[in-house]
């Protein structure tokens, strides 16, 4: 790689690491500056950005990876119960469980390509997500939802003499709390990593090669290069993201249950990373914010609120407009989510980037057409 | 033992019926246009709210004076059939959900033409998974649109009056007593094999299926032979649809429509189809049946003891196995979507 590009990438990380850890500055205009919006947010970006890694990248479209999350936060409340209330055993171990639970999965799935690829994560995911439900229930608690109760054995922590009151145990990074301002620094800690380490794959040979893959895996196998083990590798990563990310929901709330896992969920990492952008490193992470922002705002939204947002217009009109509006807004937010889907696949494929990448073509496509019109009576 | 197999094999079979049928749609969409189509289990929803409609529909009410009240003048509502029919009325309504077949048909046809023509027909060159997306979306927005007409929860429909009870097959067969099945249930495994037939019969013995075939083999010859083909897959578009509705709609007594149901038979569906291989519509009627039965068959006691858990799985454990041992399915044409 060129010096040039080295210190673009600088910068980038540097520009983003910065925006991460300002965004309770820049984001508080817009009502989103509390700390439970934007630990999701950080969340669901590392959780795109790993699914990114396989999808922007090879192109396989998994239709399961919810499974790896839920995995990662059964993995971490478990290392809560067992081990420690330090959050740093539980993120390790959700990261090593999900990755050797997607190493398995992939290993199966990778045998397909297209839809049927798409299928097998997906059947692998309910799979998991029934199981869950029903025969695993001394693992995973059911319905009721895996948490920490008293009474748990915490062997590290006793082994390092760390008392646990009688209170219920919460989850620390060496006594910082991990609610609040200070978990949400944690995330974004880790989804800075994350940004880190997806940028060092994308750039990398490695990364190049599953470029390939996407764009021409049969070409990829005649050049004699074997693609399965990329492809595996690639799945695996994801994964691990995904339990990085399932695990950091289990830090934020110590509190497990297997709808994580449902296929919708899969769906909803899928459109985090469409909406963003696919194949863009930062799409993903913008995709989750924007989804997880207005999943916030929209379904607080009611009646009442409506009419004062409206209040400025005369009343048959405003009547009008709050009930049509109200259709989106509280419960109705599913359907807001479903029809700005449709717009973007429909105008805007590559997403929320590829629209940036157009405005900023345009934009200095104009200008360079004007130097052009200057230029043309000095011909 | 016996008894409870055969009970079991009837049971998978009406599940696997409205398989096949929303299969069929999906690989009658698949073959003819080429186009993944997430929003089918959306179809199938639309039409059970059909029923849902039809039943409310017939029970217009107007408010009539209560004679069994004497002490004060009481209003009750009555269904408008009543007033005018009487007791013909009243059988009538007890017949929404067949019914509502004569109202699912054109509905189902109009949404599966306006919706090839509005959105899909613009996604049949964009990949697979820009087509998976958009029609996710729409789902997500028909979904929608129902529960805010219909509200959230499930609504009971009840089948015909005639229907309500159950067969007593034990005795037909020659089997124990203990061998009765519901007479709706029946009656939505013949209609199922009868809209199946009747979609085999259209496809393989009129002119108009002949040239349907021949445009899923080659689409471009057909055309250059002067057919417009497009409007054919157009029709055949809005054909999948009704299927998928009619099989929505005469499903309505055995699981109470709610906005949601699509979603969940659309994922099985999808299995149902690839297992049955992408493009095969033998093959997506055979998966659905089989899928069905194998359902029914791993939640009876004795199979869940052994295995626990296997009900909740079996489905996918299948396919997975099928995918793995016969990667184009059970019937799938070679180099069918495979990338």
């Amino acid at each position: 790689m060129d010096r040039a590009s080295q210190r673009n990438d600088f910068i980038l990380m540097a520009v983003f690491a910065l925006a991460v850890l300002t965004a309770p500055v820049w984001l508080a205009p817009i009502g989103a500056a509390y700390p439970d919006l934007l630990q999701k947010i950080a969340i669901f970006g590392i959780f795109a950005v790993g699914f990114n890694i396989l999808f922007g990248l090879t192109g396989y479209l998994s239709f399961g990876h919810a499974a790896f999350l839920g995995v990662g936060s059964y993995t971490a409340v478990w290392s809560f119960k067992l081990l420690s209330m330090n959050i740093l055993p539980a993120i390790v171990l959700a990261i090593l469980v999900a990755g050797l639970f997607s190493l398995a999965t992939g290993y199966v799935s990778l045998r397909r390509t297209g839809i049927y690829f798409s299928i097998l994560t997906l059947a692998f995911a309910q799979m998991s997500y029934n199981l869950a439900y029903s025969v695993l229930t001394p693992v995973t608690n059911g319905e009721t939802g895996l948490k920490v109760t008293r009474g748990d054995p915490h062997v590290l922590d006793r082994l390092f003499g760390v008392t646990v009151g009688d209170s219920l145990p919460t989850p620390e990074l060496f006594g910082l709390r991990t609610i609040g301002w200070e978990g949400f620094y944690i995330c974004a800690v880790a989804l800075i990593v994350a940004f880190f380490v997806a940028l060092r794959i994308t750039r990398s040979p490695f990364g190049l090669a599953l470029r390939g893959i996407r764009s021409n895996q049969t070409r990829m196998s005649f050049t004699g290069f074997n693609t399965r083990p990329h492809t595996l590798a690639a799945f695996v990563i994801s994964g691990m993201f995904a339990g990085l990310a399932g695990a950091l929901l289990a830090v934020t709330d110590p509190l497990a249950g297997a709808e994580r896992m449902q296929w919708t969920a899969s769906g909803e990492v899928v459109l985090m990373t469409i909406l963003g952008g696919a194949g863009t490193l930062v799409g993903p992470i913008l995709g989750a914010g924007i989804i997880k922002y207005f999943e916030n705002i929209f379904s607080s939204f009611n009646e009442h609120t409506l009419e004062q947002t409206f209040s400025f217009l005369p009343e048959p009109v405003r009547d009008a407009a709050v009930s049509v509006a109200s259709l989106f807004v509280g419960e109705g937010w599913h359907l807001t989510l479903g029809v700005l889907f449709m717009l973007v696949v429909i105008f805007l494929p590559g997403g929320i980037m590829e629209g940036f990448r157009r405005i900023g073509r345009a934009v200095s496509g104009r200008s360079a057409a004007r130097r052009a019109d200057k230029l043309q009576p000095a011909e | 033992m016996f008894d409870a197999l055969v009970l079991q094999f009837l049971n998978g079979l009406d599940k696997g019926g409205a398989y096949a049928l929303i299969a069929l749609g999906l690989t009658l969409v698949f073959g003819t246009l080429g186009v993944v189509n997430f929003a089918h289990g959306a179809l199938f929803m639309l039409g059970a709210f059909c029923a849902v409609a039809m039943q409310r529909l017939l029970t217009l009410s107007t408010p009539v004076k209560d004679e069994s009240v004497t002490f004060f003048d009481a209003v009750k509502d009555v269904p408008y059939l009543e007033v005018w029919f009487g007791d013909a009325g009243r059988t009538i309504i007890g017949y929404s959900v067949p019914l509502s077949i004569l109202l699912a048909i054109p509905v189902m046809l109009l949404v599966g033409l306006v919706m090839e023509r509005g959105l899909v027909r613009f996604f049949y060159k964009r990949s697979h998974a820009e087509q998976i997306l958009v029609t996710f979306g729409l789902a997500i927005v028909l979904q929608e649109i129902i529960k805010v007409w219909f509200g959230a929860n499930p609504i009971p429909v009840s089948a015909p009056p005639g229907f309500t009870g159950s067969a007593d097959i034990g005795a037909w067969l020659g089997l124990g007593p203990g061998v009765v099945y519901p007479w709706w249930r029946l009656v939505y495994l013949a209609f199922a094999i009868l809209v199946i037939g009747i979609i085999f019969a259209f496809l393989q013995l009129t002119t108009y299926g002949m040239v349907v075939r021949a445009g899923m083999r080659d689409r471009d010859m057909v055309g250059l032979l002067g057919i417009n083909i497009q409007g054919r897959f157009t029709v055949v578009f809005g054909i999948a649809a009704i299927v998928a509705g009619l099989a929505g709609a005469m499903y309505t007594p055995i699981v109470p429509p709610t906005y949601s149901m699509g979603m969940d038979f659309l994922v099985l569906s999808f299995v149902v189809v690839v297992v049955g291989g992408m493009g095969s519509l033998a093959g997506a009627v055979l998966a659905g049946f089989l899928l069905g039965i194998l359902q029914s068959f791993a939640s009876m006691n004795v199979v869940n003891s052994l295995f626990p858990g296997i009900d909740q799985i079996i489905i996918y454990l299948v396919a997975v196995i099928v995918l793995l041992a016969r990667p184009r399915g059970l019937m799938g044409r070679p180099g069918v979507m495979e990338s």
